[in-house]
């Protein structure tokens, strides 16, 4: 209905530069506005400059190496990134592929269930979840989580997948599945907090559409109202991975800090952002040093390739999300 | 035309309406009974004590002004009302035996048995031309051979006269139909699980005049297998597509009541209520 002809913007006259403008404050608007937009590609650009510098020493020595390296033996000057790579990796996508279905299922039960009081009242639990500070979590992960999972989850797992190389190995508590479970708790209320604000914007229509034809409320949820948020639902996902990637304290404190490479969940890990914490002040010389730069490097090219992932395919269901109201 | 033959059996006026023994023996004979209706959104009424029998196979039309509690008075006859937080119904409706607000009824099974028709055009986005009409077949449970489902498609297209539009472009979004195309994309959509009633809440308000002609069009031939319910603010439309005509007014209470039922013809040339009379001559609304 609403087909605003493009010829009926306010008249402007014909912008000339980027500081062409016609008036002396909006001439000012631009010129602040213009800094702060390069501000943000000059500091990204200053930390890649940074971190390339910091690591060249090991770039030079290591070269792609680097990357496939399973052994990381400071006493030997032998630095190879791969088990962190691994640790940071699997223990975000066990996060993601724990908190997702809690995630979703709460932001379900907040837009389509539960009573406007008692939606408001768990919306900000949950919000305060988000809230807690990362080390208290781990300390919680440590005191509590790690001897349940010592004692009663990783043999229970053991019992029933005998035999299975992701539950093989000692149960020590501490490890990539404790890291993973810690992550989830740390990232639900963001997946929470984004797809239910993407469910609640579902115009009222498309359920009443689904529902006239007959369909339950749940029907209705998934046959309307999820694929139509599928696009939105993505991108909470993908801002939970991002904080699942760069976490550092809670994971350090639970995820046993040895870099090996194992496929069972129980076996002790490392992540690229614990070792950075925990090896710096260790870092005694030059290639050390540059070494965990350079993991640092790593990490940030990881993110930043999530990222990218992410808003491609965000884009392509988007797509033919968005399609709905013009 | 003998006026009083053609009135339906049960056209109760509200003044009539408290005939109440009468709702319990359902009578068949008209496709939906509405007895002593009102509805309430949380605290605020919205309508009350309407009462009319809707014949078979005929379009009737619910005219009255903004706000007046037309739309909420057929989104009763779908269950639809109940589904706004705080709103809630009192009185009786049957859809042809069904009494569909008795305890023990499933408003799901209502709703499947009436289909929906909205005042803008709402096609599911992420579905295909093809998808969208298949979806309330879809929703029935067992699983349909493509065969069939394509029979289907195709059938309820044609019914909606789309068909000839979107017959190479079954695959692509609905969406991406024009807003009369993706209306009547609608209506094949609500056709496709067979209700014996649809409603149809001002379905051309957001259409250009061709597409809105298309659609009356449309539904002087559905009124032959199916009972109309369409609520217009437009006179010209309700005189132009229906036999029967409902005029609801808000009083100074801000609750809708029926004002007067009456075959089209009878109501917009010979109104026996003065407020008909004024509303239909553009002195108020």
């Amino acid at each position: 209905m609403a087909t605003t002809a493009p010829e009926s913007r306010p008249r402007r006259p014909p912008t000339r530069g980027l500081l062409g403008g016609a008036s002396v404050p909006d001439a000012a608007f631009r010129a602040v506005a213009l800094a702060f937009g390069a501000l943000v590609l000059a500091l990204i650009a200053a930390m890649v400059a940074v971190m390339v510098q910091g690591s060249v020493h090991a770039i030079q020595r290591f070269g792609l190496g680097f990357l496939s390296g399973t052994l990381w033996s400071p006493n030997d000057r032998i630095f190879g990134a791969l088990p962190f790579i691994y640790g940071t990796v699997v223990s975000s996508l066990l996060a993601l592929l724990i908190a997702t279905p809690i995630g979703l299922g709460v932001a379900i039960f907040l837009v389509e269930m539960a009573p406007h009081h008692v939606s408001n009242a768990i919306s900000v639990l949950v919000e305060l979840l988000a809230a807690i500070p990362s080390v208290l979590l781990g300390l919680w992960g440590i005191f509590v989580m790690v001897p349940f999972l010592q004692r009663t989850v990783e043999p229970a797992l053991q019992a029933v997948f005998p035999g299975v190389p992701l539950f093989e190995g000692a149960p020590y508590g501490v490890g990539l599945l404790a890291a993973g479970l810690i992550l989830a708790i740390m990232i639900v209320p963001t997946i929470v907090a984004i797809s239910r604000d993407v469910m609640a914007t579902v115009p009222v229509a498309q359920r009443e559409a689904m529902l006239a034809l007959g369909a339950t409320p749940w029907e209705t949820t998934r046959r309307a109202v999820l694929p139509y948020a599928t696009s939105g639902i993505l991108g909470a996902v993908v801002l939970g991975l991002g904080r699942a990637l760069g976490e550092t304290m809670a994971v350090t404190m639970v995820i046993g800090n040895r870099p090996v490479i194992s496929p069972s969940l129980l076996e002790p890990s490392y992540t690229m952002a614990s070792v950075l914490a925990n090896e710096f002040t260790d870092a005694t010389y030059d290639l050390y040093v540059s070494a965990l730069i350079e993991i640092g490097l790593v990490l940030f090219g990881i993110t930043i390739l999530m990222n990218v992932a992410a808003r491609l395919l965000v884009r392509r269901t988007a797509r033919v999300s968005g399609r709905g109201e013009r | 035309m003998d006026r009083t033959g053609a009135r339906p059996p049960e056209a109760l006026l509200e003044a009539a309406a408290p005939a109440r023994g009468a709702a319990v023996a359902a009578p068949a004979a008209s496709a939906v009974r509405i007895d002593s209706l009102g509805a309430w959104y949380g605290a605020r009424k919205a309508i009350e004590g309407i009462s009319l029998a809707i014949a078979p196979r005929t379009v009737t039309a619910v005219i009255g002004p903004s706000g007046c509690g037309k739309s909420t008075l057929i989104r009763c006859v779908d269950r639809l009302h109940e589904v706004t937080p705080g709103a809630r119904v009192e009185g009786r409706v049957h859809v042809g035996d069904v009494d569909i607000y008795a305890p023990g009824t499933d408003p799901v099974a209502v709703r499947s048995m009436v289909g929906m028709v909205f005042q803008k055009p709402n096609p599911f986005p992420t579905m295909s031309v093809y998808e969208n009409v298949a979806a309330g077949p879809r929703l029935r449970g067992s699983r349909i051979p493509r065969g069939a489902l394509d029979d289907l498609v195709e059938r309820n297209l044609r019914r909606a006269a789309l068909w000839d539009e979107v017959k190479d472009k079954l695959g692509r979004p609905g969406a991406d139909l024009s807003g009369g195309q993706q209306q009547r994309l609608c209506i094949a959509r609500a056709l496709a699980t067979d209700p014996a009633v649809l409603l149809m809440d001002e379905p051309c308000s957001a259409l250009d005049p061709i597409s809105t002609y298309r659609i009356e069009e449309l539904m002087r031939e559905l009124a032959g297998d199916v009972t109309i319910v369409i609520v217009t603010h437009n006179m010209q439309q309700a005189s132009r597509v229906s036999e029967w005509t409902a005029f609801v007014l808000a009083g100074d209470d801000g609750i809708g009541r029926l004002v007067e039922f009456d075959a089209t013809e009878q109501l917009f040339t010979k109104p026996a209520d003065p407020r008909t009379e004024a509303y239909i001559t553009g002195r108020f609304g």
